[in-house]
């Protein structure tokens, strides 16, 4: 114990952050400074054995398989590529990240978050991609006193009255994907609009955040199919219809399909299209080739943003991993260095939830999507950009920044928020 | 008045894949009284092999070899393997065993290709829309249309005009006499499968460039497969043909007009969600309504 003690004494002093923590002493004057390095010793041995060995455990669900299993491993990524930059820490505490795979079943989420609660005791959860599953997880997460910081799903429902002081969103607000590209078409001048989605919750919720800040006149709303992949007879239906735009939501194969259908019907250069980032990232960007070019996107964050922190993480993403970067890389990046910041602050403890908020919202990293604060439900206060798929300088079509859609934009649910 | 004729188009184009799918299943219940649930996996199989070899070679060219030959050699190695013993066996093994078929097609192709849909791209010449005097129509959608109506009357020359046709027929209406005077009904039962296959498989290769090539997209089709071969009669191919174009035609009609109707009577956002209610429940209405009037099928094929 003396030998493990000496040794932890000199790796507890590398690292300044626990003598903020020394506890109480209670002892009498006379023998005070005395006992008072031996309590000190010991606190510094504790929390340098407990550091040295065992690293804050970070529990990840994502969604690894699958046709999304993309994005879930972006985000893994990109969050293990935080990690590594600030050498296996973050916010100087050295972390672990227990990653597992959802499948996109929220009962498998479920599953895994009741396993890392209770074997593992993790305390901090983080990584899941799709609301559905989010929606099974989260609460029974918050329940039983866990932290969850959300890198990708924003679901309204824990948005607005059901906001909770240990959920933090790093993304965004489901609903504000498809408002900013409301907003997107009114600043793109168009007056008429054809709207499609498909016919479940998350596509019923696009239709109305679109229609929520869309200024213009909607001419055609047609809910497709879920599992519909040809789109032949909406196609027509646009072109009879004649509208300044659309606007379509299909995550996935299906919004490939569309967009290639639509390329082939001849209209994308007739009537151009507005989407939100969902439909069109690096990836599918990648799959989908020239046909993508004129495509209008809206986004929180794209590669090309000209901030050294984004450019470091470009960077770095490209060296390690060498393919597309997408908007789940960087906001699995951005969750890394939000949770980074507050253990900073804490000083790596995550069991005080009020201390850990406290850190938390004060948000004091530099994200890579520019500015970057926490509204009062804890969803992101942030800049919206308008971008639109161009060809590159080597003839491969890439998502070219133009302008800013609108600033410090919070979302439609923060003011049911009671926090 | 043009939109009506391109939803007409998008009906036909629609008609004619499922033709090519429905054909099969319809000649190898016909003929050998097997229900293949299977079938969907071999138009999946043509997609994936000429998605993939468009990929090696960059020729769409030399896909379609690549589809219809890996789509027939699985057919006639399923239907050696596991259909050759099913034959004496009841409908409800027979569903099962190709049930299991799927779940082992779908896993496989996961191990060889992964979870990520394939993208073939359309053949430069095919990409763009053709202008057709009143409105342009794409191109590709065109050459689906042609080469399904040609697929059919192929077919329909193959199994009418030909000594093939001939034991085909024979062997649908009456396979112990066929038997008896001395034809190798079970090499006769492997190249139906395989032409059956053959079939799926082109629809699997032209859908590539359309859809998305993806895992399970073999279900999604075969339902309404399914749909046509009993409006059309099982085991009538004829059947099949007029009762794949009407399915078509009426599930496009049905997703392209019925908005519009119904918006005239009721509140938009209502006569929206209505209209994807009914016209997703369409064909099976469609399919219920032929059944009460003509329990076998508009063209039953054998008794």
């Amino acid at each position: 114990m003396a030998h493990r003690c000496t040794l932890c004494l000199g790796l507890a002093s590398a690292t300044p952050a626990p003598l903020k923590k020394t506890p109480q002493v209670l002892w009498g004057d006379d023998m005070k400074s005395m006992r008072m390095m031996a309590v000190a010793a010991a606190a510094f041995c504790a929390a340098g054995a407990a550091q040295a060995q065992e690293p804050l455990k970070i529990g990840m669900i994502t969604t690894l398989s699958g046709p999304g299993g993309y994005l879930g491993q972006d985000i893994r990524d990109a969050f293990q590529l935080a990690i590594d930059m600030q050498g296996g820490k973050l916010g100087g505490v050295p972390v672990q990240v227990l990653v597992e795979d959802d499948g996109l079943k929220p009962g498998q989420g479920k599953q895994i978050s009741e396993k890392f609660m209770k074997t593992d005791k993790v305390k901090l959860l983080t990584g899941i991609v799709f609301s559905n599953v989010a929606l099974a997880v989260v609460p029974d997460v918050l329940e039983e006193g866990g932290i969850y910081v959300s890198p990708n799903a924003g679901p309204s429902t824990l948005a607005g009255k059901e906001c909770h002081a240990n959920y933090y969103v790093v993304s965004w607000q489901n609903d504000s994907l498809h408002e900013s590209a409301g907003s997107n078409a009114n600043n793109l001048g168009y007056k008429k609009a054809f709207i499609l989605a498909p016919n479940y919750p998350a596509g019923k919720d696009a239709l109305e955040g679109f229609k929520r800040t869309f200024k213009g006149d909607v001419i055609g709303e047609v809910f497709t199919k879920l599992d519909q992949n040809d789109f032949a007879a909406e196609i027509a239906q646009i072109r009879a219809a004649k509208p300044d735009f659309i606007f379509q939501f299909h995550p996935g194969g299906a919004g490939i399909a569309f967009l290639r259908q639509y390329q082939q019907a001849g209209l994308l250069e007739q009537i151009p299209m507005v989407v939100p980032s969902p439909s069109m990232d690096a990836v599918t960007l990648k799959a989908i080739g020239e046909a993508a070019v004129g495509v209008n996107v809206s986004a929180q964050w794209n590669s090309d943003f000209d901030n050294a922190a984004n450019k470091a993480f470009v960077d770095a993403w490209m060296k390690k991993y060498n393919r597309p970067i997408t908007y789940y890389a960087s906001q699995g990046f951005d969750t890394a260095l939000a949770i980074g910041a507050a253990l900073k602050q804490t000083g790596g403890k995550v069991d005080d939830a009020k201390a850990f908020r406290t850190a938390m919202l004060k948000a004091d990293f530099a994200s890579v999507r520019g500015n970057f604060k926490f509204g009062n439900n804890q969803h992101p206060v942030q800049d919206w950009y308008s971008m639109k798929v161009v060809k590159g300088a080597d003839g491969a079509p890439i998502i070219k920044t133009n302008g800013k859609i609108s600033s410090n934009t919070g979302d439609f649910y923060a003011k049911d928020c009671k926090l | 008045m043009t939109l009506i004729l391109e939803q007409l188009l998008n009906g036909l184009q629609l008609g004619v894949m499922l033709f090519l799918l429905a054909a099969g299943l319809t000649l190898v219940f016909g003929i050998m009284g097997v229900i293949n649930l299977a079938h969907g996996s071999l138009y999946m199989v043509g997609a994936y092999a000429a998605a993939f070899a468009a990929k090696l070679t960059g020729s769409f060219l030399l896909a379609i070899p690549a589809g219809l030959a890996a789509a027939a050699l699985t057919g006639m190695a399923v239907e050696y393997l596991v259909i050759r013993h099913l034959y004496a066996r009841d409908h409800l093994d027979q569903v099962l065993a190709t049930f299991g078929l799927i779940l082992f097609f779908n896993q496989t192709i996961i191990l060889l290709f992964g979870r990520q849909p394939l993208f073939v791209q359309i053949p430069p010449a095919l990409s763009g829309a053709v202008d057709l005097g009143l409105f342009p129509y794409p191109a590709y959608r065109l050459c689906i249309i042609a080469a399904g109506l040609l697929s059919a009357g192929a077919l329909f020359l193959l199994i009418q005009r030909t000594r093939l046709g001939m034991l085909v027929r024979a062997g649908a209406t009456h396979r112990e006499m066929v038997q008896a005077l001395g034809v190798d009904i079970r090499l006769l039962s492997t190249i139906v499968f395989g032409l059956g296959a053959l079939l799926a498989g082109f629809a699997g290769l032209m859908a590539g460039p359309l859809l998305s090539v993806q895992v399970g997209m073999g279900e999604q089709i075969l339902i309404l497969t399914f749909v046509v071969v009993v409006i059309g009669g099982l085991g009538s191919v004829a059947g099949a043909f007029w009762s794949a174009l009407l399915v078509g035609l009426v599930d496009t009609s049905l997703r392209a007009f019925l908005p519009q109707i119904l918006r005239g009577m009721m509140a938009g956002s209502e006569a929206d969600a209505l209209a994807s209610g009914i016209s997703a429940m369409g064909v099976y209405l469609l399919m219920a309504l032929v059944l009460l009037i003509k329990p076998k099928g508009l063209f039953p094929g054998h008794a």
